[in-house]
């Protein structure tokens, strides 16, 4: 039910109204609605829900999330 | 697809593995609650729990919004396509949940005697409001449910309908709030007094936070000395937020701890909040499938936008149902039983012919073990 997926915005302001993007989901096109999250930019990755983008993902934080994923690893495999 | 893939590694999952078993200290147990049903669907379907060590056991929480919804409910949204005549727009995962008298929406759908629901699966809200647009001689209704991630479309809709003057469109409002439910899992006497649930932490939700933000959960880390990490859904982030978890319990640390910070902020999303405050307030009591009446555990329209309130429109009466007598679901959304514990579980009860909710929605708990889980047991 709260499963969302994300996606890449391609177009902003497409579609029925101004609040509106086409983003790529694994290569398919899909209108969106930006009604529920302020400023998105094309190449901006979304979470998609239901047809709403909620949440502008961050690629930084991302980046950080797997450093710190191959940090643990050699932690735990004792890998210097 | 990007920012999947790379959280699916079955190499680093393994190495995550042997950090959480060089972490874990001998002797002592950990037992995590995963509130949400994306968490429980993520550990059955990539095996997670085979993963941990054995004195780390995961509590399925009752994060599933198709499990918690009561069968009264579901009679509501029934008795609108049957005896109003309306348009009945829900989603997917409703429809093969158990009501009154043998029900679904999906048999109410195919008819019942000489009556046959018009019930139609939506994808979005949106969808639902271009059903009232182009049927205006008839009545349209969106059933509701879900936790806080699913809610602000529900109040965008309800916006929409009324900027566009839409008035053959209301909605019947189940929308249920998570820190509700965690604050009655963590008062209830199996966790309090009697123990017999033992709650080290919680895996906090995915998307839920993404809209709701880190803030509302330093509550219960500080009231009530549980570490909270917010998690993604993918494999890896769940593995990892296991590892901070234990990681905390070990220090004696009791923390706001948030994983999925490529999606979740502390405040949230600011634009969603507003727009659900804007349409919805809370409501005095709702009743949760498992945890029963729970007060102000759920949301309902304000007044400003009656018009669009199904329960006024058609004078609809909440009646609670009890659930079938052999069914667990209520115990198993309490973390009090598993799945497996239930008599009705694999035989009478199956994804296929689901008795109890939680056999229903692929995030269920019973539905995620009898999809993954169900043949470890047997051998």
């Amino acid at each position: 039910m709260c499963l969302a997926i994300p996606v890449k915005v391609i177009e902003v302001g497409a579609g029925p109204g101004d609040d509106w993007a086409i983003v790529d989901l694994g290569g398919v096109k899909k209108e969106i609605s930006l009604a529920l999250l302020a400023d998105v930019q094309v190449g901006d990755y979304v979470i998609l829900h239901v047809g709403y983008a909620l949440s502008r993902l961050d690629p930084e934080e991302a980046e950080k999330t797997l450093a710190l994923f191959a940090e643990l690893n050699s932690v735990g495999t004792g890998a210097p | 697809m990007k920012y999947i893939d790379e959280f699916r590694d079955g190499e680093v999952a393994k190495n995550l593995a042997a950090s959480i078993r060089a972490t874990v200290e001998p002797g002592r147990n950990y037992s995590f609650m995963e509130f949400c049903g994306g968490h429980t669907h993520a550990i059955s379907r990539y095996g997670l729990s085979d993963l941990l060590p054995a004195t780390v056991r995961m509590v399925h929480g009752p994060g599933c919004p198709v499990c918690v919804l009561p069968i009264g409910r579901v009679d509501m949204a029934i008795d609108l396509a049957l005896n109003h005549g309306v348009i009945l727009c829900t989603y997917g995962d409703t429809l093969r949940v158990p009501a009154s008298g043998g029900l679904s929406l999906m048999k109410a759908k195919a008819g019942v005697g000489n009556k046959c629901g018009d019930i139609r699966m939506v994808y979005s809200t949106i969808d639902a409001l271009q059903i009232a647009r182009d049927n205006p001689a008839r009545e349209v209704v969106f059933f509701a449910i879900g936790f806080e991630t699913t809610t602000p479309p529900t109040a965008v809709a309800i916006q929409q309908a009324e900027a566009e003057g839409l008035a053959n469109f209301s909605v019947l409002c189940c929308h249920v709030l998570t820190p509700s439910a965690i604050s009655n899992i963590l008062e209830s006497p199996e966790v309090r007094q009697w123990g017999t649930v033992p709650l080290d932490g919680f895996i906090g939700p995915a998307h839920v936070s993404t809209v709701i933000g880190s803030r509302p959960y330093e509550f219960f880390a500080e009231e009530y000395r549980k570490p909270v990490v917010i998690a993604g859904f993918e494999p890896l982030d769940v593995m990892q937020a296991i590892l901070m978890l234990v990681r905390q319990v070990n220090e004696g640390r009791a923390e706001v701890e948030n994983e999925f910070s490529r999606a979740v902020s502390r405040d949230g999303n600011l634009k969603a909040q507003d727009r659900v405050a804007e349409v919805f307030e809370l409501r005095r009591e709702f009743e949760w499938r498992g945890l029963s009446v729970v007060p102000y555990s759920a949301l309902k329209i304000r007044k400003k936008y009656a018009a669009f309130d199904a329960e006024r429109r058609f004078a609809l009466e909440y009646r609670s149902v009890p659930d079938h007598k052999g069914c667990e679901c209520g115990a198993i959304l309490r973390g009090v039983k598993r799945p497996q514990d239930c008599k009705l579980f694999g035989t009478v009860c199956s994804p296929e012919n689901p008795i109890g909710s939680c056999m229903v929605s692929s995030e269920g708990a019973c539905a995620a073990h009898y999809s993954y889980g169900r043949y470890k047991d047997m051998n």
